[in-house]
């Protein structure tokens, strides 16, 4: 899919190139591409390192834990008829390392959580709440966007931070958005209900 | 607000010193392992920025968000956003480059910029998501999934635009 459309945009920018006749911008553009991505990756590098040691020492310290217990209730109640506690403790647990922006950590804890989610009985439900799984997933609710302002820094922001309110209002809303039409396309008569 | 991530790291930290855990042994691990996924990201970039910045040095990215600018701006979008829009839900790697590409074209405090990183930061990359999670499981993602989860993102997209301006314009 990437490839495909890597490929496409290549092929468009020659192709426009030689539309406008200004061939000399997209071959110099070949080569800026490559020397600024190394540049992004050590500005990321250093602060996805600082991030990731900070939540280690976190994890360490218990503070990932107490989270995690926080999210118990809300969660319950989005999984209200989720009889598995088992389910219900990975679907926690991937939440929690999504809140805190650990990509690295949340793919496994989420695989984990949609096998025992897949365990369940067939049912409207079910399907329904792998829905809302997805969605929590979809809908980033990472607490603080650290990579956003690492880069907002690299190009000169007074005050890198200034995002992470409208972020997390932002993500707020889609959230709410997002589960409310889940509730609406994956409907669950009361008969289907067990 | 702007102190709340120098507070969350001295609260991390205080914390680690009363509870006496080894703070250096585990932030090495912690750092250690997302320095890897860095280095990792490394030559996905190279190739994808190359194919932005061409995209964007051809004209071809403006001729595209010109294309579509009837419908960007009745909800209100910042143009220069158009292509982020249409590549976050598929890769994370080539919604970094294009942020990226975006932060360099224009000024870090103009409101297509800051409507950039909200929209960067509350939305995900939806389809990448729903391929890995269904995979994983061998379920198939029906096209109910794919409909919620992407509305989600153009809602995500719509209340990024709003909350930025609500901040900053």
């Amino acid at each position: 899919m990437l490839v495909f459309i890597l490929s496409a945009m290549i092929s468009a920018s020659v192709l426009y190139s030689f539309y406008t006749g200004d061939t000399g911008g997209v071959s110099a553009a070949a080569l800026t591409g490559c020397g600024s991505a190394v540049s992004l990756c050590i500005d990321l590098a250093g602060a996805m390192a600082l991030w990731g040691g900070l939540m280690a020492v976190a994890e360490k310290c218990g503070i990932t834990n107490a989270l995690n217990k926080l999210l118990q209730k809300p969660l319950g109640m989005l999984f209200k008829a989720l009889p598995d506690p088992a389910a219900k403790k990975s679907i926690s647990l991937n939440i929690t390392a999504n809140l805190l922006g650990l990509g690295n950590a949340a793919t496994p804890l989420g695989i984990a959580a949609m096998k025992e989610l897949c365990k369940q009985p067939e049912s409207a439900l079910k399907r329904r709440h792998i829905a809302t799984f997805i969605l929590l997933n979809t809908a980033s609710i990472q607490l603080i966007p650290m990579t956003v302002s690492a880069m907002r820094l690299e190009h000169g922001a007074p005050d890198p931070w200034d995002c992470t309110l409208p972020t997390i209002l932002t993500s707020a809303c889609t959230l709410i958005f997002g589960l409310v039409l889940v509730r609406m396309i994956f409907a669950v008569r009361k008969g289907d209900a067990r | 607000m702007s102190a709340a991530v120098p507070i969350f790291i001295a609260v991390i930290l205080l914390t680690a010193c009363f509870k006496r855990v080894d703070v250096c042994a585990a932030f090495y691990e912690g750092a250690m392992e997302n320095l890897k996924t860095a280095a990792e990201l490394c030559p996905t970039l190279i190739l994808l920025m190359t194919a932005i910045e061409m995209f964007s040095g051809s004209g071809a990215s403006q001729a595209l968000s010109g294309l579509l600018e009837p419908l960007t701006s009745a909800l209100g979008f910042p143009a220069e956003c158009t292509p982020l829009m249409l590549i976050r839900p598929i890769s994370g790697s080539g919604s970094l480059a294009v942020l990226e590409n975006i932060l360099s074209s224009v000024p870090a405090e103009s409101l297509a910029a800051r409507t950039a990183c909200v929209m960067m930061g509350a939305t995900e990359t939806t389809l990448y998501t729903i391929a890995v999670y269904y995979g994983a499981v061998k379920r198939r993602a029906g096209a109910r999934i794919f409909a919620a989860c992407l509305a989600a993102d153009a809602a995500g997209f719509i209340f990024a635009s709003i909350f930025a301006k609500l901040f900053f314009a």
